[in-house]
């Protein structure tokens, strides 16, 4: 039996069509994901995203417990509300997830994990956390709404008291803050402004139907997908898993490698990184018609092989794009093979859209 | 609930099929089928001149989320694959059973297992849709 959101019975009156994600009942769309989609890149839409996994981490020891957990360096957190978006690794150097880690307090931090994950993130999570006597708390009695597009933080601002409304206008990029009862912080999976917002789970479908009577499209997970690709954001599963590494997924920028913090899967990224790293997630853009998937195999000439990851049509570009991981030497332009067809496809270094503007010319 | 005009024929894979006047069969996917899909983002029609059999892929639509085979419901030669869909794709979902069509087929030899509206209508209701 799949796992439900408190708004589950709010989407299905919606008639939004329901898919299995990550063992969740899930809204796909509820009309057009097109146009849910473009709701997003020019005005707001709110999506349910209650079903990723909420973990508070207290205790004396959390920052040490972090530093050595999370490949991001938490040093960099010091004021109070700063997330740090990063990845738990294995020994190996490989991904057992990426996340987001608030800072709420010196013996407070709030990791934010995904919902297919949950259960390996948390077992991993608590066995680390026990020599450092760091409680372990799942806040499965929170929901999450994401609220994002251009217009997304004024439709929120206008739900909250006018102290609240101000403070939360204030809120700086990826900082977060306890605002008239609700955790906000500026902080989404678009690549547009807005704000995620987690609450009482009973809060859930008031603050659903506020949102949307002030304008605001529902929109699902198949719009999430396409606007966090157009942003060149990874999906845990698809675009890296345990058998691969940071470096080699677009991601090297999350690992701090700074002298003397000794987390997990350092050693194995060292290693990793002396001997070379031959491959890389790239952007590409698609020349011809066509729609690339995950999966499709990507000749780079002379450099190699590789393969999509996550491909879709992009409804802003109206053309199709793509994650892929292919050979580091691989030059700016590859084909793909589409069907059995060899397409040409541009090189490129995501994202696409930033802010509802093509980058890809 | 999705449309089923009950002057066409169709098959247990969602197309639907339209005799004209001159004899040919013209081909599009249902209603039921676009829905099924959703926003439509590339599709691509047969030839002219290819020869088809029943059951075999000759086109392909394609959704934001996924790729789908459509399947020639009868034997024959591919007279005309819609030159408009190439631009407009989205008139499968907007106009499916008009403007979507896919192909023309100029049949050869007797057609069979297609299904009536009727039969179609159950089909989809029995699918739970």
């Amino acid at each position: 039996m799949a796992r439900r959101t408190p708004l589950f019975a709010v989407h299905q009156a919606a008639g939004a069509r329901i898919v299995d994600f990550g063992g969740w009942d899930m809204p796909l769309q509820y009309g057009s994901l097109i146009a849910e989609h473009h709701a997003v890149r020019r005005a707001a839409g709110v999506f349910d995203v209650s079903h990723m996994c909420v973990v508070d981490l207290e205790g004396d020891q959390v920052r040490p417990f972090l530093l050595k957990l999370f490949a991001n360096d938490v040093s960099k957190l010091t004021a109070p509300g700063k997330a740090l978006y990063g990845c738990l690794l294995n020994e190996r150097g490989g991904v057992i997830d990426d996340l987001i880690v608030y800072y709420l307090g010196e013996r407070w931090f709030r990791a934010v994990v995904n919902a297919g994950t949950r259960d390996k993130d948390l077992a991993w999570i608590r066995r680390h956390a026990e020599p450092f006597g760091v409680t372990v708390r799942e806040r499965d009695d929170l929901a999450m709404l994401a609220v994002q597009g251009p217009e997304a933080r004024a439709r929120v601002a206008g739900l909250l008291s006018s102290a609240g409304a101000a403070r939360a206008l204030a809120l700086g990029a990826f900082f977060g803050a306890q605002i008239d009862g609700w955790f906000i912080s500026r902080t989404g999976y678009t690549g547009e402004d807005g704000f995620e917002i987690m609450l009482s789970a009973g809060g859930a479908e008031s603050l659903w139907h506020s949102l949307t009577a002030a304008g605001v499209a529902p929109c699902g997970l198949g719009a999430r997908d396409t606007l966090r690709l157009e942003a060149g954001m990874n999906l845990y599963g698809s675009d890296m898993d345990e058998s691969t590494n940071p470096l080699e997924s677009g991601l090297a920028w999350t690992v701090a490698l700074n002298a003397g913090r000794a987390f997990i899967g350092r050693e194995a990224l060292e290693a990793l990184r002396a001997r070379g790293i031959e491959r890389k997630l790239a952007g590409l853009v698609l020349e011809e018609r066509g729609v690339l998937r995950a999966h499709q195999r990507v000749l780079a000439g002379t450099a190699g092989e590789g393969e999509i990851t996550s491909g879709t049509f992009s409804p802003t570009l109206e053309r199709s794009i793509a994650l892929a991981r292919i050979p580091a030497a691989a030059g700016e332009q590859v084909q793909v093979d589409v069907r059995g067809k060899l397409l040409a496809a541009r090189v490129v270094k995501p994202p696409f859209v930033r802010h509802g503007k093509s980058l890809v010319g | 609930m999705s449309k089923v005009p009950s002057d066409l024929k169709y098959t247990r894979t969602h197309e639907w099929l339209r005799t004209l006047p001159d004899g040919t069969v013209e081909v599009g996917i249902t209603d039921h089928a676009q829905h099924a899909l959703g926003d439509l983002v590339f599709v691509e029609v047969p030839e002219a001149g290819r020869k088809v059999t029943p059951g075999e892929p000759f086109a392909v639509v394609e959704s934001v989320k996924a790729a789908s085979d459509v399947y020639a419901p009868i034997s024959g030669e591919v007279t005309e694959g819609n030159p408009a869909l190439a631009s407009a794709p989205e008139t499968i979902n907007t106009d499916p059973y008009g403007g979507g069509w896919l192909a023309r087929v100029r049949p050869s030899g007797a057609q069979g297992g297609l299904l009536t509206a009727a039969e179609y209508e159950k089909l989809t209701a029995e699918e739970g849709n």
